[in-house]
Order: C-alpha cells, then sequence, then structure tokens
C-alpha cells in the first residue's frame, strides 16, 4: 500500500514566507482601511460645496510602509524577540540584553569625544561646512549628549533604582533652577534665552505636574478603593469654578480658597457617592461619566453665573502667602519687596513649586492613608467587597471616603489650575481629560505612587513634546504640522503602552500591612475590584 | 396633542439611531464585558465614509437615484466600517483578553482618540455639510412627518428584525449566545470563540455604520468629533436598558430618544443632555442593572 504524503505536509512555511503573506494581508487591509480616508480629501471648492480630491501616492506610500513593516516585523522583530527568550546550551546564560549591547564602553567613549569636539568646535565646523549642514550638526551632537547620559544612566541603574523616590524629588526641586540657569545663559538657537527656559518650567514642569496631581487624586478612588471613576474631571472643574468664582466675585484671597475649593469638590464627592453606592463595575463608570458630563453641561448653560462657554477671565494670581504679590502695579510687588529686578520668571517658578509642594502633599496624604484602618480598607474593598463587609467593614462609608478625598485633591488641582490660566472655560473639562487622567492611572500601575509619575511623565511630556519638533517641517516641508498628530500619537502610544505593560510601568505592590516580612506583591495577583 | 404626538415620531426617529449604535456596545459587552469606548467614533467614521461615497457618486455620475445612492452608501459604509472594527478588535483588544478588566478599556480609550484625531488629520477638522438627499414632508392631521423619518425608522426595524433572526435562529447566533454565557465552555464545545467574537464586533459596527449613514441623511453634516456625543448617549442608552440585554439597548434607546425630544420640546433644549444623563442615575438607583438587564449574581 503505497503511503502518499498529502503536498500541503512537506512545505513548511519558512518565517519569510509566512512573513511575505502576512505583510501582504496587511498591505491588503491598510488598503481597505485607508482607500477613502487617506486616498480621497474632502475639501470645499469655490462656491462652498464638498468636494473630493485624491492623494493616491499618499495611501500607496502608507499601504506600503504597513506591508513592509508588518514584514519585518514578523521576519525579523518575531524571531528576535523569541531568541531573547532561549537560553544559550553550553552556557545556560540568557543572551545579552539589548540595553548591555546598545550602551557599550567604546561607543560610550566615542560619542562621548564626539560631543566634547562638536561643542568646542561648533561655531568654527559651522563656519566651514555651511549654515544648513550646521543644522544637522547640532542635531548629531544633540545625539550623542543623549547617548552619553543616557549610558550613565544604564551604567548607574542599580542606584537609580535603589534611590528613585530621593533621585526624583532631589531633581524635582532642583529642576526649574538648573532649567533656567542653564538654558537662559546659553545663546542657543533653540531655547531662545530666559522666556525660552520659561517654557520649559511652565509648558513641561507645571503642566505635569497637575497630571501628576489629578492622576495621584483618582489614583485613590480607582487604584486603592478599585471604584471605576471615569468623571473625575467634575471635581477639576468645580475646584477650578470655585476659585475662579468666588476670587473674581468676593476678592478673596487663593490660600483661603484652595482649601475651600478643596472641601466642595469633597462634598459633591459625597452627594455623587451616595446614590452610587449600590452599583458595581460598568453601571459606577457610566454613572460617573454622566456625572462629568453634567456638569460640564451645566457650566456651558448656567450662563447668568458661569459666563456659559466664554468663561471667567481675569483670574486673579496667587501671592506669596499673603506677603508679597506678583502684579507689577501692586505696592508689595515682589521685585520692590527684596529690591531685585522686574522679571515674570518669578512667578512662573512660584507656581513650579506651588504644584510641586501640592503633589507632595498628595503623595504623602496617599501613603499615610494607607497605614491608616481606612486605607486598609479601600484595599480590601478593592480585592473582594463581599470578604470585606463579611469583616465587618462598613462599605457605604469606605466607599463615600475615598470618593471624597479623590475629589478633594481634584479641587486642589482645579483651583491651582484657575490661578495658573488666570482663564477657565468648560473646554478645559471635557471627558477627554478624564480619559487621560484615568490612562495615567492604569499605564503607570493601579496604586503605584511613582509608576503614575513616570507615566504622567512619559505621555503628557511626550505629546508636550510634539509641539516643539519644529525641525521636521525642514524634513516633511513647511505645510507640516507636527502639533495636528499629537492626539492621534498620544491615542496609539495608550494602545501600545498598554500592549506592551498591561499591568502598568510598576507592576509589583509593596503591601502596606503584612506579616514578618515586606515582600512586594506581583500585581498579577491584586484584583482590579468591581466598584 | 400634535405637538406631543410631533415630539414622540422625532424622539422614536433619534431613539432608532441611538438603539442602533446601542445594539453594537451591548453586544460587546455581553461576549467579552469589555465597554467598547471606540464604538462611538466607529460611527463616526461609518457616517464619514458613506459621506466620502456620496461624494464619490456625485463626483462619478451625473445623477443617481436616491434610493440607489443611500444603498450604496450604507453597504460600502458598512463594509469599511466592520473592517474597522474587525482590526481594532485584532490590535487592540485581542492580546489583553484575559488581562485585567481596566486594560482593554484603556486601549479602547485609545482607540477612540486615535480614530477621531485620525479622522480629523485626514480629512480636515471643518463640518462636512452635504446637500439634503430626501426632503419629502408628509402632513397627516397637523402633523408633519418627513420621509426622512420614514427611512430611519423603517431601515431600523428591518435591521432590528434581520438581527433578531441572526441572533435567535442561526447557528451564529447560537455560537455568540453560548459564549456569552460561558466562554470556556462554548471553547470545549467546539465553538471557534475568536471567531465569534470577531463576527460580533462586526455586526456592531455594521449596525452602527447604518445609523452613521442615517444621522448624516438626517441631518446633513458631520465632523470628526461627532462620534462622542452620540457614542456616549448610546452607551447611556445600553447601561439603561440593561447593558447586555438587546432588546434593552434598543428600549434604552428609544427612551433616550423620547426623553430628549420631549425635554426640549416642554421645558429647555440646553438641558436635554443633562436630562437625559439625570434620568439615567435616578433609573440605575431603583434599579441597579437597568430595566432589562438581568442582577449580576456573585458567587463565592
Amino acid at each position: 500500500m503505497a503511503v502518499t504524503v498529502s503536498p500541503e505536509r512537506d512545505t513548511v512555511a519558512t518565517p519569510v514566507q509566512r512573513a511575505l503573506k502576512e505583510g501582504f494581508y496587511a498591505g491588503a487591509i491598510s488598503l481597505g482601511l485607508f482607500v477613502l480616508f487617506i486616498g480621497l480629501k474632502t475639501g470645499q471648492n469655490i462656491s462652498n460645496e464638498l468636494v473630493v480630491t485624491t492623494r493616491w501616492g499618499l495611501l500607496a506610500a502608507v499601504v506600503i510602509a504597513t506591508a513592509v513593516g508588518r514584514f519585518l516585523y514578523v521576519a525579523y522583530g518575531q524571531p528576535f524577540m523569541a531568541n531573547q527568550k532561549i537560553a544559550d546550551v553550553a552556557t545556560g546564560l540568557l543572551p545579552g540584553s539589548v540595553a548591555s549591547r546598545f550602551f557599550q564602553l567604546p561607543a560610550f567613549v566615542v560619542a562621548a569625544v564626539a560631543a566634547v569636539l562638536l561643542f568646542v568646535f561648533n561655531s568654527s565646523l559651522a563656519g566651514w561646512v555651511g549654515a544648513e549642514p550646521a543644522g544637522y550638526l547640532q542635531f548629531l551632537r544633540a545625539l550623542a549628549v543623549i547617548y552619553v547620559l543616557a549610558c550613565v544612566i544604564y551604567y548607574f541603574r542599580a542606584f537609580i533604582h535603589a534611590n528613585f523616590t530621593k533621585l526624583g524629588i532631589t531633581a524635582l526641586v532642583l529642576y526649574p533652577i538648573l532649567v533656567v540657569a542653564v538654558l537662559s545663559l546659553n545663546a542657543w538657537s533653540i531655547t531662545g534665552g530666559l522666556q525660552g527656559s520659561l517654557k520649559w518650567v511652565d509648558n513641561f514642569g507645571i503642566q505635569i505636574l497637575i497630571y501628576v496631581m489629578l492622576a495621584w487624586g483618582l489614583n485613590i478612588v480607582v487604584g486603592l478603593a478599585g471604584l471605576l471613576d471615569l468623571g473625575y474631571v467634575a471635581f477639576y472643574a468645580l475646584g477650578a469654578y470655585a476659585y475662579a468664582l468666588l476670587a473674581t466675585q468676593f476678592g478673596l484671597s487663593f490660600w483661603i480658597l484652595l482649601p475651600a475649593a478643596g472641601a466642595m469638590a469633597a462634598l459633591w464627592g459625597v452627594l455623587l457617592g451616595f446614590p452610587v453606592l449600590r452599583l458595581r463595575g460598568d453601571y459606577l463608570a457610566i454613572v460617573t461619566l454622566a456625572f462629568g458630563e453634567i456638569i460640564r453641561l451645566v457650566l456651558i448653560n448656567w450662563r447668568e453665573v458661569t459666563n456659559g462657554s466664554a468663561g471667567i477671565s481675569g483670574i486673579p494670581k496667587v501671592s506669596f502667602f499673603g506677603l508679597m504679590s506678583f502684579n507689577v502695579s501692586d505696592p508689595n510687588y515682589i521685585a520692590k519687596v527684596l529690591g531685585i529686578v522686574q522679571s515674570g520668571a518669578y512667578y512662573k517658578i512660584f507656581l513650579y513649586y506651588l504644584i510641586l509642594g501640592l503633589c507632595l502633599l498628595t503623595a504623602f496624604v496617599t501613603i499615610r492613608l494607607r497605614r491608616l484602618p481606612v486605607g486598609r480598607a479601600w484595599e480590601a474593598l478593592r480585592e473582594d467587597e463581599i470578604a470585606c463587609r463579611s469583616l465587618g467593614i462598613n462599605t457605604t462609608t469606605t466607599k463615600l471616603t475615598a470618593f471624597a478625598t479623590g475629589a478633594m485633591f481634584g479641587g486642589f488641582a482645579g483651583s491651582f489650575f484657575a490661578a495658573r490660566q488666570g482663564f477657565v472655560s468648560p473646554e478645559s473639562f471635557v471627558f477627554l481629560e478624564s480619559a487621560i487622567i484615568l490612562a495615567i492611572v492604569v499605564l503607570g500601575g493601579m496604586g503605584s505612587l511613582v509608576g503614575i509619575a513616570v507615566a504622567a511623565l512619559v505621555m503628557i511630556g511626550g505629546t508636550e513634546a510634539l509641539r516643539e519638533l519644529d525641525f521636521l517641517k525642514q524634513v516633511f516641508g513647511q505645510d507640516f504640522t507636527p502639533e495636528l498628530y499629537r492626539m492621534l500619537l498620544f491615542g496609539m502610544a495608550m494602545v501600545i503602552v498598554m500592549l506592551w505593560k498591561p499591568r502598568g510601568f510598576v507592576g509589583s505592590r509593596e503591601p502596606t500591612a503584612f506579616l514578618k516580612e515586606r515582600r512586594a506583591v506581583s500585581s498579577s495577583f491584586t484584583k482590579e475590584g468591581h466598584g | 396633542m400634535q405637538y406631543f404626538v410631533q415630539q414622540l415620531i422625532n424622539g422614536l426617529t433619534l431613539g432608532s439611531i441611538y438603539g442602533l449604535i446601542a445594539i453594537g456596545y451591548t453586544m460587546v459587552y455581553g461576549i467579552i464585558g469589555m465597554i467598547n469606548f471606540a464604538h462611538g467614533d466607529i460611527f463616526m467614521v461609518g457616517a464619514f465614509t458613506a459621506l466620502i461615497v456620496f461624494l464619490v457618486l456625485g463626483a462619478l455620475f451625473y445623477s443617481v437615484p436616491v434610493v440607489i445612492a443611500l444603498l450604496v452608501m450604507m453597504i460600502v459604509a458598512m463594509l469599511l466600517t466592520s473592517l474597522y472594527n474587525w482590526t481594532i478588535e485584532k490590535v487592540a483588544y485581542r492580546p489583553l483578553r484575559g488581562s485585567f478588566r481596566l486594560a482593554p478599556l484603556i486601549t479602547a480609550i485609545g482607540m477612540s482618540i486615535a480614530l477621531s484625531n485620525f479622522v480629523q488629520v485626514t480629512q480636515g477638522p471643518r463640518n462636512k455639510p452635504i446637500p439634503p438627499m430626501v426632503s419629502q414632508v408628509y402632513n397627516i392631521n397637523g402633523i408633519s412627518v418627513s420621509l426622512k423619518q420614514i427611512i430611519i425608522v423603517v431601515v431600523t426595524a428591518l435591521l432590528l428584525a434581520l438581527f433578531w433572526y441572526l441572533v435567535n435562529k442561526t447557528s451564529l447566533g447560537r455560537a455568540q449566545r453560548a459564549c456569552e454565557q460561558d466562554r470556556k465552555m462554548a471553547a470545549l464545545l467546539g465553538i471557534d470563540v475568536d471567531r465569534t467574537i470577531s463576527i460580533t464586533f462586526i455586526m456592531g459596527a455594521a449596525l452602527a455604520a447604518v445609523a452613521g449613514t442615517l444621522f448624516l441623511m438626517y441631518y446633513g453634516v458631520i465632523a470628526f468629533s461627532d462620534g462622542f456625543t452620540p457614542g456616549v448617549k448610546a452607551f447611556t442608552a445600553a447601561v439603561l436598558g440593561g447593558i447586555g440585554s438587546l432588546p434593552g439597548a434598543v428600549l434604552g434607546g428609544l427612551m433616550i430618544g423620547f426623553i430628549e425630544s420631549m425635554w426640549s420640546a416642554y421645558f429647555s433644549i440646553d438641558y436635554k443632555d443633562v436630562a437625559a444623563f439625570s434620568i439615567l442615575a435616578i433609573v440605575l438607583i431603583f434599579l441597579p442593572s437597568g430595566i432589562l438587564g438581568r442582577p449580576e449574581v456573585e458567587k463565592v
């Protein structure tokens, strides 16, 4: 009896063949996805009618890029990543990590020498090669500097890992001084002197810290108590409007209104908490989302009080604890009192330290609360509500305190935001903000303060940095505006980071209460709660 | 009375569109227990696809009968929108299945942001108006009913009937219901769970695409940001009806439609969304798992 082998069994697809097939499919799918949206563009003609114009070239480029990218990933990326996990048979060692191969001493020396040389001979080189290539030389120099710094960080990674919190706080405290000192002293083209350096304090420092504070506040509700809140921005809005209205109408000081705004937000947190106590999981999520939308819609439509979509402007600045003011016209203007030069820099730096202080307060309160009975009750509630109730914990008050505490920090952040902007409008409190804050909490690893701060730095700092990429205009032409792609990349980054680290940046938790020995718990073992 | 009936008809039209979108939310929730936040933007992509097809038809042919134009718009929108939802499920949700509950929620929010900004980047941020496709209005005893409204209600009813048949009478629907009850058991019994979930996403997207086409025909304008509000309303509708329950989604959609049109007619148009959300909160206080939802039983 002849044994016939079916021809399909003989041919085992090689990785490259498989990759070709996958690449082809990816190209076909992206053609289907993009044929109408990239291939055609809707625009107005002279008589204001919609017409379509074609962009077949761009479509072809995108489709080919997708196909080639998928091909390369399947053919080389996947085998490489699989090999990383296989130990050498002879030595029993895992292959050296990508980082240790990337950061090597010879490369470090070359980069350091190149960076120094490029710094020293910057002007003479620029005169020698002309203005256009000099820009590329500066780019090269920046790359060399980044590589050297990354090498140093990589070398000291164990030390940095061990002392992360202390180093982080030191860096945050020194940040504005260093930035202003370094960037304003050097007349580099990219920084633009003192004003340029203040932009780094304002857009990066203060902006990121506001999100850190909001995310830490939401972390109490979502990360500790396990209640999914999709309307956190409502408390931020309440704090901002509380400060804006009371300060413009009654002329009260920031230092009185900060606790008042926090108390008001906490009150609303309790008011929201009461009706939703019985709801669980996604029902809770939609009611909190609805609450956030209700607050925003009321802010838009209650024009007599909130001035509608036009918002409230002319919100007074924060004073230096009532001792000194930051308004040039006031008699106790800081420059007059201290006898120094007039500058807008003091206010920016003061605001930076103010939000840093508020952030540290949030972190301190969170850390201490976790050790108190109420904090332990929150974590117990997150892990198992029924067990929690069986042990005699009052889940009603536990949930309400979580809502109220989280809301209070949202209110603090809101009043700071109003004082910093000098202007509030409902535009700033859309659902997208809630989503971003929640994303930061989850991406950071729920419950981990350090992870959340890192996530805020990456996500907010990353999108802010996209505003600074003007040099891309030289590559893609003058019509190219990197800002447009900001939120598109933000959304994609959320997806990619989540796929890469589903448990967030910090995937393990230190238990606050422990028996005999403190051990980190992988967060795969901790639940996220069902609200 | 006439005024009331008029509002009832407006509410029915609006509620039909919400109901079609809500089914997508509720089906996905039923089968994998996640809130597909990108569904509102899938609806917007459907409406935009219909818009582009409409413009292409206008550019290619001198005149196209309205019925054929609508049909072509609807079919192309259903196909392409399904492809979008299928790809999104495959790329962003499937790798996280079995991960913790908030992970797919975050990728869904990320996809929602990415989709609306993708449309903004490629098609521009402005509102896209089209000339009215259907403009007949019938007058019955002083109540005006436009042909647009009749089309919306009829198309919705037909689709719901087809959909009901699919879910209740075919083997595909049986597979879906089996996956909804117990995914592991269904897999053991030989149901291809991945494929069933993919088809669920495709069905949800197809219904959302029809809703998008009808929305475009009714209002005659679409913008990249128009996915959010109908998406949240439809989600509200799905929760109001009891998330996971298909008749609940339709009922919830109609309720939200009626609440909105009645509130704008008798009280204030500014606060119609506030009314819809407040009624959601009030209903959930008394019926914590929606009107037709099964109460969640936790086994210890």
